[in-house]
């Protein structure tokens, strides 16, 4: 029942002349979880922005390897417009455009090109539910996002995510800014994201990789040391390092 | 116990004096302020604004063709000096951002703000006004956005700096172009400190004479033609405070108060946006 979304072959990433991904090979799963974990400065964040090209923005940045999404490498691809519709990410701080809550939402559309007011309307709204925020901004769509609670941001930011449909949401520690309550909100809502779209998450809370993914996967320094289900990682690992990891035991 | 006490004399003396400056500087400032609004105040009427200048000795003159000159020499400035301004502070602050040369221009930019004006005036008047074989409004207009541009420019560069970097990465990711996310998402976030700048670049040069001296001069009659000499308020004060007539030192007296009013204004208007801004 489960198909591979993205197959990252043999990826190395270099920050100019440093190498900070070191051969990495894993399969990401179609309308799965899988979360990144490893101590900080392993390289999570790194590995993450490589799929939506991030990287291109700043000089010196050099990928080798393959990361394909259905069958095509996007580290080749020269449409990073075309890419990044794809491929969505959501990061650390919300990142609520200064605009109004609707504006925001229907900005990737905008790029897209869509315009039909209808359409848009139909799409902010179904986005804006599918973030579960719908029922708490409906009656304020064209006030400033900045009005928002932080765990509101985030959801919205979830939502101008969705309204493009990509095929896969990348999540940089998405709720490490958000209080206990805004964090379980958001949890619940990647649960229920999986039937709609794959998510990649990286959690600096292991706690967090356990209770939503179904893989997970298991860096250091730069490398993939292990990937797997998710229950076999936390109960069952194959790798030493990993245990030492999960269970705190880390030197 | 000694000690103390001289500390505490010390600390007296220095307090008189502080406050004995302040007094002083606050005097003259008052003192100035208030010739200008009971002088000018009695200056102000209808025809200030509805008149041109009556030849010397008939009564009833005003300075309709120096408010117009005025408006018309600071809107064509504008129109040269905003879009060079935001545009180039925005150069520095996203494009160049890394770049060793835009911490060149940045400094050279801080310095042409406290130069002095007239060299600007100078500048324009061989540049423009000398080839041209006359006084113009368009040189006037130039001189002024080139005082202005160094302002704006900076201010725009600053208020860009401060919109958070992530913004842009999270409009990046959505898969906008480099030119959308600051239309879109930087200059709609900076927009309050974008249009702060331009208020207070416009005060700023409301009150320049010097510059216009060498460039539009004057005129005594109405013009809307930029490629004529051109009344201003500021050169006409210069002139009228200066000449023999207490019918034209009423008049400068009525011009002062209004450029005052107008650039208390600008100055109160683009603190409330700088405060308005700091709130959010
Ligand atoms: N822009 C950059 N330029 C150079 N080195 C970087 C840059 N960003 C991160 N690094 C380095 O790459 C390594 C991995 O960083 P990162 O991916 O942010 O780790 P993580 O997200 O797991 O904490 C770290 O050693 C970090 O210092
Ligand atoms: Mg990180």
């Amino acid at each position: 029942m489960s198909d591979v979304l993205i197959e990252v072959k043999h990826l190395n990433f270099y920050y100019g002349s440093v190498k900070v991904l070191k051969d990495i090979n894993l399969n990401v799963e179609k309308n799965n979880i899988t979360a990144l974990i490893g101590p900080s400065g392993c390289g999570k964040t790194t590995f993450l922005r490589c799929f939506n090209r991030m990287h291109d923005l700043y000089k010196g940045n050099r990928y080798e390897g393959e990361i394909l999404l259905n069958g095509e490498n996007l580290l080749k691809t020269q449409d990073l417009i075309a890419l990044r519709s794809k491929v969505g990410m959501v990061f650390q701080k919300p990142t609520p455009f200064p605009m109004s809550i609707f504006d925001n939402v229907a900005y990737g559309l905008k790029l897209k090109g869509i315009k039909k007011k209808s359409e848009v309307e139909d799409i902010v709204e179904r986005s804006l539910m599918q973030a579960a925020l719908w029922d708490e901004v409906k009656d304020k769509l064209s006030s400033p996002a900045t009005s928002l609670s932080g765990g509101q941001q985030q959801r919205l930011v979830i939502a101008r995510a969705l309204a493009v449909e990509p095929d896969i949401i990348l999540f940089d520690e998405p709720t490490s800014a958000l209080d206990p309550i805004a964090t379980a909100k958001i949890e619940e809502l990647l649960t229920h994201l999986k039937d709609i779209t794959t998510i990649l998450i990286v959690t600096h809370n292991m706690q967090q990789a356990a209770r939503v993914s179904e893989y997970t996967a298991f860096m250091f320094q730069g490398e993939l040391i292990e990937f797997d289900r998710t229950e076999k990682i936390f109960t069952n690992p194959r790798e030493e390092l990993t245990e030492k990891y999960i269970t705190g035991r880390f030197g | 116990m000694r000690i103390e006490k001289k500390r505490k004399i010390k600390n007296y003396i220095a307090l008189s004096l502080a406050t004995l400056t302040a007094i002083i500087g606050l005097f003259w400032l008052v003192f100035i302020l208030t010739s200008i609004l009971i002088k000018g105040l009695s200056a102000i009427n209808l025809s200030l604004f509805l008149n041109d200048p009556a030849p010397p000795g008939i009564p009833g003159g005003g300075l309709r063709c120096a408010f117009i000159g005025q408006l018309i020499i600071t809107i064509l400035a504008c129109i040269i000096g905003v879009p060079i301004g935001v545009l180039g502070g925005t150069f520095l602050a996203e494009y160049g951002r890394n770049n060793k040369l835009s911490g060149l221009v940045s400094a050279l930019a801080d310095m042409m703000t406290s130069f002095p004006s007239i060299v600007v005036g100078v500048f324009v008047y061989t540049l423009v006004v000398r080839p041209m074989g006359h006084f113009s409004g368009y040189a006037g207009a130039l001189a002024l956005a080139i005082i202005m541009i160094p302002i704006i420019l900076r201010t725009t560069e600053e208020t860009l700096k401060l919109i958070p970097w992530e913004l842009r990465e999270a409009a990046f990711a959505l898969g906008a172009p480099y030119y959308l996310v600051i239309k879109d998402v930087v200059y709609r976030g900076a927009a309050t400190g974008l249009f702060t700048g331009i208020m207070l670049s416009i005060a700023r040069v409301a009150v320049e004479t010097a510059p216009l001296l060498f460039t539009s001069f004057n005129n005594s009659f109405l013009t809307l033609n930029p490629n004529q000499p051109m009344p201003s308020l500021t050169v006409t004060i210069y002139q009228y405070a200066m000449g023999p007539y207490p019918d034209w030192h009423r008049l400068a007296w009525g011009a002062s108060f209004v450029i005052v009013i107008f650039v208390l204004l600008f100055n109160i208007a683009g603190r409330f946006f700088i405060k308005k801004r700091l709130k959010k």
